[in-house]
């Protein structure tokens, strides 16, 4: 399943970079983002807050504020988004680039009903009659597996569940059969149950329309589920990138084995969890070298003082083909590796209390909190 | 009803610490306008019973309003029961009187899930950990010691006290509300969904240190959460909620490997394992619909209404039984007490 | 600041960055708060100016030359070395009944703030905190004062009680604390709902301890506005109570009575005028912004001192 070879290439972002000005200096949210989607797979992106991870999808979808300066390439099927005009940019977003949010009771307007703001989305971009574009509304309500659309078809927000409301938030997404789905935490806000519910009706939507999708998450269940290829973020930069398989089963970034190492398992009897200590780096001001020298048990000398590059990893099996990537100068002693041998299970939290994330300005860019 | 003492067997020989039996709480529903008149009541927990054992975790798993977190309040009598009875040690504290209350809180502490809402903004942090001690007269001349003593045990450094919570990451000011429920060396700690507000790196470090402490001062907890893979990791034993009813409780181990309640097996199915292979080639069993209201909940099995083995696999004659019985929570051949009657254990993991 | 060197990991390789670590001194609330107020530029210069005003108000006002009411044989003088406001047309010299008034307004305004303030606050937090039918019957009560013409009852009981200072300041008190007693409703209100409040009585806190160190300490930054405002508020009432002969009376004398009285003089002698008004906006001015320095420090989490 890894190197499940999808369709042509749709999306490539490379030397993506984005800048918040703050009081204490320009918060670099995003320091350097390159991947390719194609048509039909899944990229999972993986970061805890802060990491840069929703602020990298913003960017493509060309919904930062104005003051975020973004540099780099975004081509979307042969056009530069960056430097796309408003018109291009419209006629893109929701019709070929669609995206979920978090929270579907702000992404979804309180006054009128889902039939509506479905039929809507199909008009916006699509010359149809109204009862066309209302008889669209109750066969995606059906795409998204919600009970009796031609009823629902005609309920207001608030008169449907959370998870309804984001199977809602979904079917508009699908309206136009978009290229690219960008979903942002889609299940975040959802009870487990419901979760497992939208993730499956996100899975057939995705389907359906044969759309690459971006799945933002912080759950490595749902990408370890979802993803076709993982990309880790960690302070704004990809530290790791491969098949999905090769990022749970042989990571060879410390980080990606210590989020590994640090999740209780349900499908395992409790043992003793190796958390990642100290807390993620603040974005402004950021030190030279790796960004996760301070937590890292691997770190040395060159760590301190250059920024790995992203480059291949050839793996213990010898199958480096289908780009395993890992930033870290010491990625080779990582083959084969556990968490509990690399991370002092010992290990505490935050020892100090400098508390980076509140003074962390990339709260107030979109990441998600949890 | 015919449910539970039975429930609550314990794999510990270890005396028991908190005990709640039949347990019931109702909030009114008002009516609107001037008079507000009690137009009816939902029952936010009704008829639980369970056991703690000294030394013991008992991890209380549900969804959103499930009643978890309001059990959890009503068994530290934070607010009244309806009904029923809570005892801890040897007394029976729902009907203490505020004063006898206040001073048994030194011994039940709780843990929010917020840990930024939970502390007051206006406190810095060494009084926010003296506070427990100041409230019950044990903030001495060696106060202050303590209070740094207390800040190194939960991994923070005394020096930053007199920082604002504000300043602190969110593990960080956990770990402070930690601190806070262990000034007063209590014998129990209720916590309410302590880490589901952390990203996971920083989780992990806080659900060691609740073993450390255990381990170290053989404390009780009542981890309350939605997690079912935090539970599993450190609870000895296990209670599923549903609409204001356990519906599975026994020891973990047992719990995960033959989950009996249709309900357990679709919260066990629903969370998604970081382990690609097993998580593509699971079998997912998934609730219909959506939570029925908790004003007006179904007749007989409160789950029916969502329970996919009603639904796909029952005869009428079964579904009749499901309607109008409500299942009791004894052990059906699972090796621990489910509540329904159809149980049926299977392994999902 | 670049965060969490993990002291549990010490190997060699390390790093040892000095920036990383730093003590700082322990330091009390108390100790805090005032660092953050002497920060506050506004406040400070306000603080400065307003101690500057009652200096002079109480100690160069009593060993100044003449004497509230005395009358100088100059009538109508503009402001001159021996007479720095100028004089009125009986001849009184305007910058000792000045002072003098600035000592009238400033304790009845004082006296109000303080007496309704404490009384509202008290009022509401009860209120506000118990809930139920204790807030139904006090607020109700509090409603029934704020129904009151509020200038034609105060200046009936004043003129029945007599024109002390401290008679009119307890009448303008006993009516202005029905609003302070809403505004703090209000914030105990939204302050019972947070969870800090479940938290502190988890821990086994009594109710007066949950109000005075949790309610209180967190509705300050509100009440202090309020404060402000009302010192503000009860300068004009005792300016209109005068000005309809209700208020202070002569020989005694209030800012607001100088300016009712010199306002027929504007054209002809504006001294007389100017000087009062100057220093009831001055008086206005200072204690605002002292206000709002006193709200900034008690909040940990304002970062920035307000311009």
């Amino acid at each position: 399943m890894t190197d499940q070879q999808t369709g042509p290439e749709i999306l490539r972002v490379s030397g993506l970079t984005v800048t918040f000005p703050s009081g204490d200096g320009p918060v670099r949210a995003v320091r350097g983002v390159d991947y390719t989607l194609h048509r039909g797979e899944v990229l999972g992106i993986v970061g805890e807050s802060g990491s840069g991870k929703s602020v990298t999808s913003l960017a493509v979808m060309g919904l930062l504020p104005p003051t975020a300066q973004v540099e780099g390439t975004i081509r979307f099927d042969g056009v530069d988004l960056l430097a796309a005009s408003e018109d291009e940019l419209t006629r893109v977003r929701g019709e070929r680039i669609a995206m979920i949010f978090q929270d579907p009771m702000t992404s979804l307007n309180p006054v009128y009903t889902v039939g509506y703001q479905i039929a809507e989305a199909v008009l916006a971009h699509r010359d149809v009659s109204k009862a066309a574009a209302r008889e669209r509304a109750i066969e995606l309500l059906g795409t998204v597996r919600i009970p009796n659309p031609d009823q629902r078809v005609d309920s207001y927000p608030h008169e449907l569940s959370g998870g309804m409301r984001q199977r809602v938030v979904i079917a508009i997404a699908m309206a136009n059969d978009p290229d690219v789905i960008i979903a942002d935490e889609p299940t975040t806000a959802l009870d487990v149950t419901v979760q497992a519910q939208v993730m499956e009706a996100l899975a057939a939507a995705q389907r359906a329309t044969g759309a690459a999708m971006v799945l933002i998450t912080h759950d490595l269940g749902v990408i370890a589920g979802q993803a076709d290829r993982v990309m880790v973020m960690y302070a704004g930069k990809p530290v790791e990138v491969g098949g999905v398989e090769d990022i749970f089963y042989t990571p060879r970034m410390p980080y990606t084995l210590g989020l590994l190492g640090s999740l209780p398992r349900l499908d395992r009897p409790a043992e003793r969890l190796t958390p990642i200590p100290g807390s993620p780096p603040s974005v402004v001001n950021m030190p030279p070298g790796c960004p996760f020298t301070p937590r890292c048990p691997l770190s040395s000398e060159v760590c301190r003082e250059v920024e790995p590059e992203l480059v291949g990893v050839e793996d213990a099996a010898g199958t480096s083909g289908d780009g395993h990537r890992a930033a870290c100068h010491h990625s080779s002693q990582l083959a084969g590796a556990a968490a509990g041998e690399v991370f002092d299970a010992g290990g505490g939290e935050d020892l100090t209390g400098h508390g980076a994330a509140p003074a962390d300005p990339t709260a107030l860019t979109g990441e998600a909190g949890r | 009803m015919s449910s539970t003492t039975e429930a609550t067997t314990r794999s510990t020989s270890a005396p028991t610490l908190l005990s709640v039996r039949h347990l019931v709480k109702e909030f009114p529903i008002r009516s609107g306008g001037l008079f507000r008149r009690r137009a009816g009541a939902v029952q936010a927990v009704s008829d639980v019973s369970f056991d703690i054992a000294e030394g013991e975790t008992l991890g209380l798993v549900g969804e959103s309003g499930c009643g978890k977190s309001t059990l959890a309040r009503v068994a530290l009598n934070l607010i009244p029961a309806t009904a029923g009875e809570v005892r801890f040690g040897d007394r029976e504290i729902t009907a203490l009187s505020p004063g006898r209350m206040r001073s048994l809180r030194r011994e039940m502490q709780l843990v929010f899930q917020d840990p930024y809402a939970s502390l007051d903004p206006r406190m810095p942090v060494n009084e926010l950990i003296a506070e427990p001690l100041r409230i019950h007269g044990l903030y001495g001349a060696d106060g202050r010691d303590r209070v740094r003593e207390l800040m190194s045990t939960v991994g923070l450094k005394p020096e930053h006290g007199n920082r604002y919570a504000h300043e602190f990451s969110g593990g960080q000011r956990q770990r402070i509300g930690i601190a806070r429920a262990l000034a007063l060396h209590p014998k129990l700690i209720v916590l309410d969904e302590p880490v589901s507000a952390l990203d996971v790196s920083i989780q992990a470090g806080v659900l060691n240190l609740l073993q450390e402490l255990q381990a170290e001062r053989g404390l009780s907890y009542l981890f309350v959460s939605h997690d079912l893979s935090v539970v599993r990791h450190i609870a000895d034993r296990i209670a599923v909620m549903y609409l204001g009813k356990i519906v599975e409780t026994g020891p973990a181990s047992s719990l995960f490997s033959a989950p009996g309640h249709p309900y357990t097996h679709a919260l066990i199915s629903a969370i998604p394992l970081p382990d690609p292979r097993r998580e593509r080639a699971r079998e997912r069993i998934t609730v219909i619909g959506d939570l029925p209201n908790p004003a007006d909940p179904p007749s007989g099995c409160r789950f029916r209404t969502r329970c996919p083995k009603f639904a796909h696999e029952l005869s009428a004659d079964q579904q009749q039984t499901c309607t109008d019985e409500e299942p009791a929570l004894t052990d059906r051949g699972t090796g621990h007490p489910v509540a329904c009657h159809f149980a049926q254990a299977r392994a999902l993991l | 600041m670049p965060d969490a060197i993990d002291t549990t990991h010490p190997r060699p390789a390390a790093p040892a960055d000095p920036d990383r670590e730093f003590t700082v001194e322990e330091r009390s609330q108390a100790q805090l708060v005032l660092r953050r107020f002497l920060q506050h530029r506004a406040a400070m210069v306000s603080l400065v100016v307003l101690v500057l005003l009652v200096l002079l108000a109480y100690v160069v006002g009593p060993l100044w030359r003449y004497d509230v009411g005395q009358i100088t044989p100059d009538n109508s003088a503009p402001p001159s070395l021996a007479h720095p406001f100028g004089t009125d047309a009986v001849g009184k010299d305007q910058f000792a009944q000045v002072l003098g008034g600035t000592r009238t307004s400033l304790q009845v305004s004082v006296m109000v703030a303080l007496l309704a303030t404490f009384v509202g606050t008290l009022w509401g937090s009860i209120a506000g905190y118990f809930g139920g039918w204790v807030d139904t019957i006090m607020m109700r009560i509090a409603d029934l004062v704020l129904t009151l013409p509020l200038i034609a009852v105060a200046a009936m009981l004043a003129h029945n009680l007599g024109g002390t200072w401290y008679l009119i300041g307890l009448v303008i008190a006993g009516l202005y604390w029905a609003y302070v007693s809403r505004v703090a409703r209000g914030v105990v209100l939204s302050l019972r709902e947070k969870e800090f409040i479940e938290a502190a009585r988890a821990l086994g806190a009594s109710n007066t301890r949950i109000i005075v160190r949790h309610l209180v300490p967190n509705a300050l930054g509100s009440i202090l506005v309020n404060l402000t405002i009302l010192v503000a508020l009860a300068i004009l009432l005792e300016t209109a109570l005068s000005y309809l002969g209700f208020g202070v009376q002569v020989p005694d004398t209030s800012l607001g009575l100088l300016v009712n009285e010199a306002q027929t003089a504007l054209t002809t002698r504006p001294w007389l005028f100017y000087f009062p008004g100057l220093f009831i906006i001055i008086i206005a001015l200072t204690i605002n912004f002292i206000g709002d320095g006193l709200r900034d420090a008690f909040d940990p989490q304002q970062t920035k001192v307000r311009q």
